[in-house]
């Protein structure tokens, strides 16, 4: 992306996300881009009261906030709106709509703002969004697999005293099972650990 | 049928106006189909009408009103989307806050419980706290194409309340009700169940009305589906409305409401008690925290009394509000693609003809509790019938 034309760095900015650490992993990537002005809303009470002060020209909400509703009031005639937000999910770009569905985002621009201004801040919030997801994946797949481990030496320290055998060879048979019976490692441990508490 | 026509995947938000879907799924009944569909919980209804637009979603648990404006093409894309089967009708309520509802007790001139009463009562309230120089009430509601939007706004504007001037009316998401009840955020709002109760339960708001007090007959949910994808597969179409009726009629049988309850108040569907849903479908709701009760047995129709055929005249009735409010103008190509969004045909190829309606339901397809009867033919005669309207 040659940036740098496109760039609009007085554009004004809000994110709308009750994740703290994804809208400063996105803020971040906008100031980096050269966006100066960028406000970031945690907390939703009083939304459109707080949107219509600090008053955008784009807002960007995670899809996962049940908020978004509050924001399509904006397109409503009503006395307090200041001027119109147009949506940004138009159907002349469906590749767009779609990169940012599936991300999560939803974007939502001052009506009469060129779409091409937007779009590298769109791309910008698709990407950091997409890292997040990835990070919070990999955060969760250490974790379970920090969970397998636990279940395994519990297993493994039941049949030892159960058949006085060693660690090695207590492994050897979980892990034996589990391939016999085609299940995991961790499955077959929580099996052993379950069926010694109801001999207890 | 296709293998990859038989999965589908459809939104829901978590609202007891969408049992007879949660029902047809977790029931077996689209499986009995030859039916392979993945229920998918949404937060806002702006999330399942975008997704259904994109087509991430075949088909949606929607907003009547949302189906509507989108096939006319009313503050949004147009999206052609059409409804071939009815969730429902009626199912709202009207929750005040304690102090609101002190207030209107002390200017009614009759039972709060007539509209006509609750709703000049209000003009009252109103005008005195204009003459303190008090805030405006406000009220919450869904979303600006709601149902809950137009039958407060229809409710209040018969009493002389002006909608726009003299209350505000804010998009609250229906999690988010009874804690803005509770912290005074909002004076009242109107909403779906199991909202009501959850505020009554905790002692933090008073129902002051069943919508089904207001209009008799009003269309809450649609299944909705875009029309081109309908097209494609009248087939799936077929199946998919045979299920959900069935679905709906499971429902309706007295003797299976506790089975259904369960169902639909599992964590990852409503996720509430089965014994408020279980109010709910039999219309047997506590009004108040003293523990009094008012039943209905139009709280809340799933399929009897023709509730699950989509009615042409309601999706009239919700387009001529969007114009009473200066939503969108009036025009007869509008008026007949909102008529249009609603396909009897669709359900009546499957159902065949249904038992007449009993006696006693309006004529006019609506049953408004004020003003003359709806003709969709008329909509400009109808409209200047109203005082208050921004056209």
């Amino acid at each position: 992306m040659s940036g740098a034309s496109q760039i609009d760095a007085n554009l004004k900015i809000v994110i709308v996300d009750e994740s703290a650490i994804r809208s400063a992993i996105i803020e971040e990537g906008l100031r980096e881009a050269g966006y100066a002005h960028v406000v970031r809303v945690a907390e939703t009470r009083n939304l459109l009261a707080r949107i219509y002060a600090l008053d955008p020209d784009v807002i960007l909400i995670d899809l996962e906030n049940p908020s978004r509703d509050i924001l399509e009031q904006m397109f409503q005639v009503s006395r307090i709106v200041k001027r119109p937000v147009a949506m940004f999910v138009d159907q002349s770009d469906t590749a767009s709509i779609q990169a940012s569905v599936d991300a999560g985002v939803s974007a939502y621009i001052v009506d009469g703002l060129r779409k091409e201004r937007i779009k590298y801040i769109l791309d910008t919030c698709v990407m950091r969004f997409n890292a997040f997801a990835r990070l919070q994946d990999e955060l969760d797949h250490a974790k379970s697999a920090l969970e397998e481990r636990k279940v395994i030496d519990r297993a493994k320290g039941i049949l030892m005293k159960a058949k006085g055998i060693t660690e090695e060879d207590a492994y050897a048979l979980l892990r034996r099972t589990a391939m016999k019976e085609n299940k995991k490692i961790a499955e077959i441990s929580q099996s052993v650990i379950t069926a010694a508490e109801m001999f207890k | 049928m296709s293998a990859s026509e038989r999965r589908l995947r459809i939104g829901f938000i978590p609202l007891v106006d969408a049992a007879a879907l949660i029902v047809a799924v977790d029931g077996g009944f689209t499986a009995a189909e030859g039916l392979d569909v993945e229920l998918v919980r949404e937060v806002s209804w702006s999330n399942i009408r975008d997704k259904l637009n994109i087509g991430l979603f075949d088909a949606a648990h929607l907003l009547a009103p949302v189906a509507v404006a989108s096939n006319v093409g009313i503050g949004h894309v147009r999206v052609p989307i059409i409804a071939p089967f009815n969730l429902g009708l009626n199912g709202n309520a009207i929750t005040v806050s304690p102090i609101l509802h002190a207030a209107l007790a002390a200017e009614a001139d009759g039972p709060l419980s007539d509209p006509a009463v609750s709703a000049a009562a209000l003009a009252r309230v109103v005008a005195a706290r204009r003459r303190k120089g008090l805030d405006p009430l406000t009220f919450g509601m869904t979303f600006p194409f709601s149902t809950h939007n137009y039958q407060l706004r229809f409710w209040m504007a018969a009493g002389g309340v002006d909608p726009d001037e003299d209350v505000r009316l804010v998009v609250l998401p229906p999690p988010y009700m009874v804690e803005s009840l509770a912290n005074r955020h909002v004076d009242a709002f109107c909403v779906g169940a199991p909202w009501n109760s959850v505020a009554v339960d905790l002692g933090v708001g008073q129902i002051l009305h069943f919508v089904s007090e207001i209009l008799a007959r009003a269309a809450e949910k649609v299944l909705a589906v875009r029309n081109a994808w309908a097209a494609d597969r009248p087939d799936v179409v077929r199946r998919l409305v045979r299920a959900h009726a069935r679905a709906a009629a499971f429902i309706e049988q007295p003797e299976n409401r506790d089975e259904a309850a369960a169902i639909l108040g599992r964590p990852e569907r409503i996720g509430v008690a089965a014994e408020v849903i279980l109010r709910t479908l039999e219309g047997r709701l506590k009004v108040a925290v003293d523990g009094t009760v008012r039943t209905s047995d139009r709280y809340l129709l799933v399929s009897r009394w023709g509730a699950a055929r989509p009615d042409p005249v309601q999706a009239t009735w919700l387009y001529a509000q969007m114009v009473r409010w200066g939503q969108t103008p009036l025009s007869p190509e509008r008026l007949a693609l909102a008529e249009a969004t609603f396909r009897p045909d669709l359900y009546d190829e499957v159902i065949g003809s249904e038992a007449p309606l009993p006696p006693g339901e309006p004529a006019d397809g609506v049953g408004a509790f004020a003003g003359p009867a709806f003709d969709p033919r008329d909509i400009e005669g109808h409209l200047a019938g109203w005082t208050i309207r921004r056209r």
